[in-house]
């Protein structure tokens, strides 16, 4: 029980070693008021055959629809080595690489990370990984806080076409420090920010701008006049990225005339399986000259004493274990296991396979909207170019027409209307390179079905 | 062990790859609608290597780690216990692994049931009235837990709450999250025999407390006695009380946190209830509240109608101090804890505060009685004690961090070291209870042997670890000349 | 025992301060500073121009087990902070009175008196009551 080793024989030379007569006396320094008596909340234990029954119950329960849904979290290919080695018991059950010299297969897999991501982004140094994209968009804004001296509004200029969730979480995570979150509007016929509506902060202290790209809606945004746009007026420039697309799209290193400040976003396209949101991995990078405001792990590469190069988690002063109530942030996490399917993933994929996966994921998404629009009722909602989703206008609510085709095992998309009323019925679909073209006929035949009803009812 | 491995850049060559793994290519005309300037010019400067070769590199670096399933790993408060292999399998059973976080709520009873009664799990073994599961670290829910304390009172209209109470053996994330929170932290010390210091609290609370942050048991590894007084004094000058569970393997299933007084909490499912520690994450801090703070819960929530399970949002909870995470949470981290817990049971809970407490014990009392020096000799130990070695440092010059390189020579990985700050050249100790009596008496060998070493050649020990990969490392220079990303010329 | 020159001013928080000849004063934290904190791996000086109240944090000195704020000792105007020791941050280990000073600063008025600054004296006093 509970993978507790001890016989009873254990116990007694143990309890005779300490001198107690009994586990309990173990506890005499507990008050007996505050004992437990029994957990009648908690079902009795389960044996290992008997847990693997009930999950596989429950997961059978769930089943395994064909899902268009993006908006943050995306299906990819895994290839099988990612996690068959993740999952070795020496990194799965390995901690936090404080020991050094016990921990360099940990330690060279982060800078090897550190390095690819940074690589990827085309900036000059990354973390050990955050807990997620939305996470490390706050961070972020709190870093870009600390890092702009010049500037002393905290203000933080958000698109509001930056991914809803990650609005939010910005909101909850930074506004008990003092920043102040401020939406830009987006133009509805375009989908994306508009450098035009910046123009009415022409002369304010501003400390950051954030810019997603894509966008949450797919579309593309002008990030090279946003980020040439802020730098003029020394407001500091937050990339929020997609890493798959960052294989064909310019990588924020190199937007604008000097390239984004800061760079984030969401890892779990880098082989991570979807699973119900989590865990996932943030990303983050910066050029040198912030990197001490940075928070999270960094690992660096030095010497031991017999001049041998190994590997040691450094600029450990900014970090909680050390400041205390000064430090950068109270994180004192990398989302070690998913950084390694991560790095695993890139390394399985290279430049070509990554880069084929976003030409792949793109083509899908374009077969897709073009399918889905022969649909009656069905138009696309903004012109312009998308990568890898897009968002579809219905001539009717999106609900109920999504409730249909998950009746007939599909997961059409994500329905706008709690996130972006003002578009209508908007629905925004996803395609990657695991959809065939049969899979996307599927979806066209049963939408053209479920759209027909809906329109007979 | 190997000698180090190679970075993997090194092992690139242009063209190599594992194309096996690679979708077809499309036509060109296929990407043709990306706008010229937007495009990358250069491709990315990733590894080109085929599979084999990476499979080579990663095992051999895995190969280079210590791990709980490889070594004894006795690190105070991070209870460090056996992964159940269980635990893993199920959480990856394809189904789980395929759903998308925003997929509808039909095509999630199977998942939602196992995150309810989750939920439902985690209020009964700590005595709270809710539960949320979204943070993603005890850090995280550490946030969570101030933030929800400070909504509490504005929500009262009690807007001078800023201050937080930290004893000065906490962990560096209390003190650090309350200044995230936007609140003043006021440290307070801890007596000679370990507990808080209740004069030193009643000075400190007033009108502009919000709270106080605490563990039980300890850093120090010793049980709060005066923990209901604690509470008493906080709760009658208007603060609330926040458990930081870090320590909650000492207790799990003899003592409940709610029971003690206290209001909110934050649970580490990667300590207590055995998710993997990966190399530094992920973890997950689901929290947990009283009644006064469940308005504040951030969202999302699982609840249930009738036999329907569902998602609590914004609208359910409209109080919420808001959304920590682009979705759920750590769903993965989460499901494993669920099984963790389904394989226990309520007994198997009590069965863990009570081993892991008298393994702590037996190891505390076998190595006192090999002549170490137990920071609170006169108390028990919880699930973790404090050896310091400071006579040694003082007579032999041989540190705690020595012993802790030395350890790692013989096969140990070392303990915590110079945690808490309030004990001299400390080592606290955490077996927990998934260890044998063999391993315990195998550890206290090896801190008897190290200890003839530090008497009789103690450069020895000074300069150890001796058989590791690597030597100890330069921890200055890694400072001083940042290296953090592989290039082709540099040398470290 | 760490050395603690006779001619500068202390704080309680481990600053020296040296009155120049121009009416400035220089700042740099103590030999027992140094040696606690150990090596020195980054320092973040002042700049120029700016002003600042007496306690206010305004260098941060950084070790590998720590990073310590070094506070004003005394209101006034920053004249200069030294920009050497962003490459060579050991100074302040090697030399913390000489080369590894880390600012100077024009005093407001009445601020020096105002400080309270210790004599040598009195901070080897405070350093022996730490058990330093």
């Amino acid at each position: 029980m509970a993978f507790i080793p001890h016989t009873a024989a254990d116990v007694a030379a143990m309890l005779a070693t300490i001198g107690a007569r009994g586990i309990e006396d173990l506890f005499e320094e507990i008050p007996p008021a505050l004992r437990v008596g029994s957990l009648p909340g908690v079902p009795e234990g389960l044996n290992e055959m008997q847990v693997g029954r009930l999950m596989s119950e429950r997961a059978a329960l769930d089943g395994m629809p064909l899902s268009f849904i993006g908006a943050g979290a995306y299906e990819h290919h895994i290839p099988a080595a990612v996690w068959a080695i993740t999952t070795r018991g020496e990194f799965y059950s390995a901690y936090t690489p404080y020991q050094a010299e016990a921990s360099q297969g940990t330690l060279q897999m982060i800078y090897e990370f550190q390095t690819m991501i940074a690589r990827l982004t085309g900036m000059e140094v990354a973390n050990a990984s955050m807990y997620d994209g939305a996470s490390a968009t706050a961070e972020a804004a709190l870093m870009a806080v600390r890092a702009n001296r010049k500037s002393k509004s905290a203000r933080i200029l958000v698109p509001t076409t930056l991914h809803p969730h990650y609005r939010r979480v910005a909101v909850a995570m930074a506004s008990n420090q003092g920043l102040r979150f401020e939406e830009l509007p987006y133009c509805t016929v375009e989908g994306v920010t508009l450098p035009a509506s910046l123009g009415k902060y022409q002369g304010e202290d501003l400390t950051a701008l954030v810019i997603q790209q894509p966008n949450f809606f797919g579309r593309l945004e002008d990030v090279d006049a946003l980020t040439d746009w802020a730098h003029q007026r020394g407001v500091l420039v937050i990339a929020v990225v997609n890493p798959t697309s960052l294989s064909l799209l310019k990588p924020p290193g190199e937007w604008g005339r000097r390239g984004a400040d800061i760079a984030v976003g969401e890892g779990q396209p880098l082989g991570v399986p979807l699973s119900s949101g989590g865990p996932y991995l943030g990303f983050m990078t910066t050029r040198m000259e912030y990197v001490r405001q940075m928070p999270g792990r960094i690992v660096g590469r030095t010497l031991d004493a017999a001049g041998r190069e190994g590997f040691t988690l450094t600029l450990q002063a900014r970090e909680q274990h050390i400041r205390r109530a000064k430090a950068t942030s109270n994180i004192c996490t990398n989302q070690g296991l998913l950084m390694t399917a991560a790095t695993i993933y890139l390394s399985l994929m290279g430049p070509q396979g990554l880069e084929r996966t976003a030409a792949a994921a793109h083509a899908r998404s374009r077969e897709l909207l073009a399918a889905l629009t022969r649909v009656p009722g069905v138009r696309p909602a903004f012109s312009g170019p998308c990568f890898h989703e897009t968002v579809l206008l219905l001539d009717r609510p999106v609900a109920p027409v999504l409730k249909a085709l998950a009746a007939r095992g599909i997961l059409g998309g994500l329905d706008l209307a709690p996130y972006y009323p003002e578009l209508g019925p908007a629905l925004l679909v996803c395609a990657t390179e695991t959809k065939t073209a049969a899979d996307i006929e599927r979806y066209r035949a049963s939408l053209s079905e479920a759209m027909q009803a809906a329109r007979a009812a | 062990m190997p000698n180090r491995e190679k970075v993997i850049f090194e092992y690139s060559q242009p063209g190599r790859g594992a194309s096996d793994q690679w979708p077809q290519e499309v036509a060109p005309a296929a990407l043709a609608d990306l706008p010229a300037k937007l495009r990358r010019g250069r491709a990315p400067a990733l590894p080109e290597v085929g599979e084999l070769e990476a499979v080579r590199h990663f095992t051999r670096l895995s190969q280079l780690n210590f791990s709980i399933d490889t070594h004894f790993y006795p690190l105070g408060s991070c209870t460090m216990k056996y992964n159940p292999k269980a635990c893993n399998q199920y959480a990856m059973l394809p189904q789980f692994l395929a759903r998308h976080p925003l997929a509808p709520e039909s095509h999630g009873q199977g998942f939602l049931a196992c995150m309810y009664e989750l939920q439902e799990m985690l209020k009964e073994v700590t005595g709270m009235q809710g539960v949320a599961l979204s943070p993603m670290a005890g850090a995280h829910g550490e946030f969570v837990g101030v933030a929800m304390i400070r909504a509490y009172h504005r929500a009262r209209g009690d807007l001078k709450r800023n201050e937080i109470i930290v004893p000065e053996a906490a962990h560096g994330t209390n003190p650090a999250t309350a200044t995230m929170c936007g609140c003043v932290v006021r440290e307070i010390p801890v007596n000679a025999s370990g507990d808080v210091d209740l004069a030193a609290l009643k000075a400190a609370v007033g009108p502009n407390t919000a709270g106080i942050m605490l563990t039980n048991p300890s850093t120090l590894g010793v049980f709060e006695r005066g923990i209901e007084e604690v509470a008493r004094v906080v709760h009658e000058a208007g603060g609330l009380l926040y458990y930081d569970g870090a320590n909650l393997n000492a207790i799990l299933g003899k003592v409940r946190p709610g029971d003690m007084g206290f209001d909110c909490l934050h649970m580490n499912l990667h300590k207590t209830f055995s998710t993997p520690h990966g190399g530094g994450g992920p973890g997950a801090g689901a929290v947990g509240v009283g009644a006064r703070l469940l308005p504040f819960l951030p969202i999302p929530v699982v609840g249930k109608d009738g036999e329907r399970y569902r998602w609590l949002g914004e609208a359910d909870l409209p109080q919420s101090i808001g959304r920590l995470s682009a979705f759920m949470g750590n769903a993965g981290v989460l499901l494993r804890a669920y099984i963790y817990m389904r394989l226990l049971g309520r007994d198997g809970m009590r069965a863990v505060g009570e081993y892991a407490t008298l393994n702590a014990n037996y190891l505390l009392k076998r190595l006192r009685d090999a002549g170490f020096e137990a920071a609170y000799p006169e108390r028990r130990a919880s699930h973790e004690f404090i050896v310091t070695l400071k006579r040694q440092a003082r007579e032999l010059n041989v540190t705690a961090m020595d012993f802790a390189k030395r350890l790692l020579d013989l096969g140990f990985h070392a303990p915590t070291t110079y945690f808490p700050l309030l004990v001299p050249e400390c080592l606290l100790i955490e077996p927990t209870e998934t260890e044998s009596k063999d391993v315990l008496d195998a550890f206290v060998t090896a801190m008897s042997q190290i200890q003839k070493e530090a008497q009789q050649e103690p450069e020895r020990v000074r300069t150890a670890p001796h058989t590791m990969p690597v030597r100890r490392l330069d921890d200055v220079r890694a400072a001083r000349h940042l290296d953090l990303t592989w290039t082709p010329t540099t040398q470290p | 025992m760490s050395n603690v020159p006779a001619d500068l001013k202390y704080t309680k928080s481990h600053e020296w301060v040296r009155s120049l000849a121009d009416g400035t004063v220089e700042i740099g934290i103590t030999d027992h500073a140094q040696h606690a904190l150990g090596d020195m791996v980054f320092v973040e000086v002042p700049e120029a121009g700016r002003t600042v109240r007496a306690d206010e944090p305004c260098a941060v000195v950084e070790s590998v087990k720590a990073a310590s704020d070094v506070y004003a000792p005394l209101a006034g105007e920053i004249t200069a902070g030294n920009s050497k020791l962003a490459d060579a941050p050991e100074t302040v280990n090697s030399d913390p009175y000489g080369e590894g000073w880390l600012m100077r600063l024009r005093p407001a008025a009445g601020a020096l008196a105002a400080a309270g600054l210790l004599s040598a004296a009195d901070y080897s006093q405070v350093l022996a009551a730490e058990g330093g």
